[in-house]
């Protein structure tokens, strides 16, 4: 597109980079989480539960400030896996795709659960009876049936990680080019004299692109909802 | 401290088990292929059956199939349901909805190793009728086509004993009868053990060899279908079959001028209306009580066909207009419903020497 600078390119393609990172490293540990919640009874869920639901709720620079001292090359968890692994995530765009998941985390798994919650059990009773160990019946029943609630999840989390600011900016700081996201980038040219006119341009950017990773949640979740009502498709 | 007689039953189960204010204290055996669990909702049946396919455990108990011991608290037996192989039809059918009739057909079919196969899929789909829908969704079935595809998969996993919680219960009468042919055929075909669950007498004296009568959690009494049904002290239970008597007999001759076949049981012969019922079947007689009617002497000029000589075993006359009388016909137990007056006028009692006068037969199978 002609419309674009390299500079709002690079932005936007950091943006998406960021949010899709973050995506992908959450939707596993919130399926099973989801899947723990709603079928399964064990000592402290609701602690599991609340938990959960902290990034709800908690200030996200709260959250990006426990993320700097545990994740820092100081903290406890980011100084093993800088010496071992070689591993640095603190103002890096990989720690912003950490930040973005922890708060799109309560989100995805919302979604997930409810839609697990849905199903009825008596299919995966029928299914354990025809001769399919857990593992498969999660694998093969709960988790087709609940695949509208998993894009409802992804979506919500992607959209959430898109306008992440708060503890995004506390982790990993506002980095040109590393970790400058969208919102990011928009407070800073709200910042500068004159920066009116880019900061409406990113803003417009951020409008579009949420509202193209809706519609196609809306269409990924209308397919999925044909199939799991079983309608031939 | 099983002895060699229980250790055949091709069914043991003897289970206890404690739900809230419910409570299942259900024991019996049976040798039979159909046995149905028969009794009102909230009797217990559902819970037996999901006990014995595993989906629920009992606190104490043995349940053994065909030889097979699936559960037993004494020696700390707990098959888990996956590796029980009970082939479970349930009241609302249970089609995964995101699979083709296809994909639920061979769900359980390839989980089954092949050396534990004993059907064919190709086999069962042409036994149900299933053949013109494997590439459609549930969703899109009707309930007869959803009952057919979940008996269907069932059977697929080649299962030790089929269970069928109430699988008409959801259907109206012609679909009933429809998939009661099927299920007829299947038992016909595949000689494996099924317990029926229904509070329908008619499916039980169609199907069942065995039944087993159920109130309130625990097993009011079970033994063959013959011998149950006829019992005037298990109205309570099996009221809607309205009381009469289940007998089995053989066809042994075909009118085809009147349409009349002559049937031979156990107490003489029977003259039946039945246009076509097929010499040398073995075939399944259901008579009301109250077509059944008592004479001192054989009366001589009659329409009623069959006249058939028994004795007086019992009579049951608990208040109201009528009153039961059982009369022994040559083993089998002929229940008749008379009025208390002519009980009085005849003078009926136990061990007396009468003639019964059956009116009207209906064929069941």
């Amino acid at each position: 597109m002609v419309f674009l600078t390299p500079t709002e390119w690079e932005i936007l393609a950091l943006s998406v980079k960021v949010s899709l990172l973050s995506v992908l490293i959450t939707l596993p540990v919130a399926v099973g989480v989801a899947a723990l919640l709603a079928r399964a009874d064990f000592f402290g869920k609701s602690v599991v539960d609340a938990l959960v639901h902290l990034p709800l709720v908690l200030p996200p620079v709260v959250i990006g400030y426990f993320l700097l001292l545990l994740l820092g090359r100081q903290g406890p968890i980011g100084a093993l896996l800088d010496q071992y692994l070689g591993i640095v995530v603190a103002f890096r765009w990989t720690g912003a795709a950490i930040a973005c998941g922890i708060m799109g985390f309560p989100l995805m798994v919302r979604a997930i659960r409810l839609s697990i919650e849905s199903i009825d059990a008596g299919l995966e009773a029928a299914a354990r009876t025809l001769g399919a160990s857990r593992l498969r019946v999660f694998f093969t029943i709960m988790l087709p049936l609940a695949l509208p609630g998993v894009i409802t999840g992804v979506l919500l989390s992607f959209a959430r990680g898109l306008g992440e600011f708060g503890a995004t900016i506390t982790f990993v700081s506002n980095i040109p080019g590393e970790t400058r996201t969208l919102p990011l980038a928009i407070y800073s040219q709200t910042q500068m004299p004159n920066g009116d006119a880019e900061a409406m341009r990113l803003s417009i950017i951020s409008i579009v692109l949420s509202v193209l990773a809706l519609l196609t949640s809306e269409m990924l979740v209308r397919r999925a909802q044909r199939r799991s009502h079983g309608r031939d498709a | 401290m099983r002895n060699a007689a229980r250790m055949a039953a091709m069914l043991n189960i003897d289970v206890t088990k404690r739900l809230g204010d419910f409570s299942l204290n259900a024991s019996f055996t049976s040798d039979s292929g159909v046995t149905a669990l028969f009794g009102r909702s909230g009797s217990g049946k559902t819970t037996l059956v999901n006990a014995i396919a595993g989906l629920l455990r009992p606190e104490r108990g043995v349940i053994e199939v065909d030889g097979e011991c699936l559960y037993d608290s004494l020696r700390g037996i707990d098959v888990p349901v996956a590796s029980r192989r009970v082939g479970y039809v349930f009241q609302e059918g249970r089609l995964f909805p995101h699979l083709t009739v296809r994909g639920n057909l061979s769900y359980g079919y390839r989980l089954t190793r092949a050396d534990q196969r004993y059907v064919e899929f190709a086999h069962v789909v042409e036994l149900l009728g299933l053949g013109g829908l494997l590439d459609r969704r549930p969703g899109n079935l009707s309930g007869g086509e959803k009952q057919r595809a979940a008996i269907g998969r069932a059977l697929l996993a080649s299962p030790r004993v089929l269970l069928m919680d109430e699988p008409l219960a959801a259907l109206d009468q012609q679909l009933k009868a429809e998939i009661l042919e099927y299920i007829e055929r299947l038992h016909a075909n595949i000689r494996i053990p099924i317990i029926y669950v229904t509070h329908a007498i008619e499916e039980i004296v169609r199907l069942a060899d065995v039944v087993v009568i159920m109130a309130a959690g625990s097993v009011v009494t079970a033994g063959k279908v013959s011998d149950i049904m006829g019992r005037p002290e298990l109205r309570e239970q099996t009221g809607r079959f309205e009381g009469g008597t289940v007998i089995e007999a053989k066809v042994v001759s075909q009118d085809n001028e009147y349409g009349l076949a002559t049937i031979a049981f156990n107490g003489g012969q029977l003259v039946i209306a039945a246009p076509d019922a097929g010499v040398g079947h073995e075939i399944r007689l259901r008579v009301r009580a109250r077509d059944v009617s008592i004479a001192l002497t054989r009366p001589p000029d009659i329409s009623v066909l069959n006249v058939l000589s028994g004795r007086i075993v019992d009579i049951h006359a608990e208040g109201g207009p009528s009153a039961n009388v059982r009369i022994d016909v040559g083993g089998v137990r002929l229940l008749a419903r008379i009025t208390r007056f002519s009980l009085q006028k005849l003078a009926l009692s136990p061990g007396q020497q009468v003639y019964a006068l059956v009116k009207a037969v209906s064929l069941d199978r």
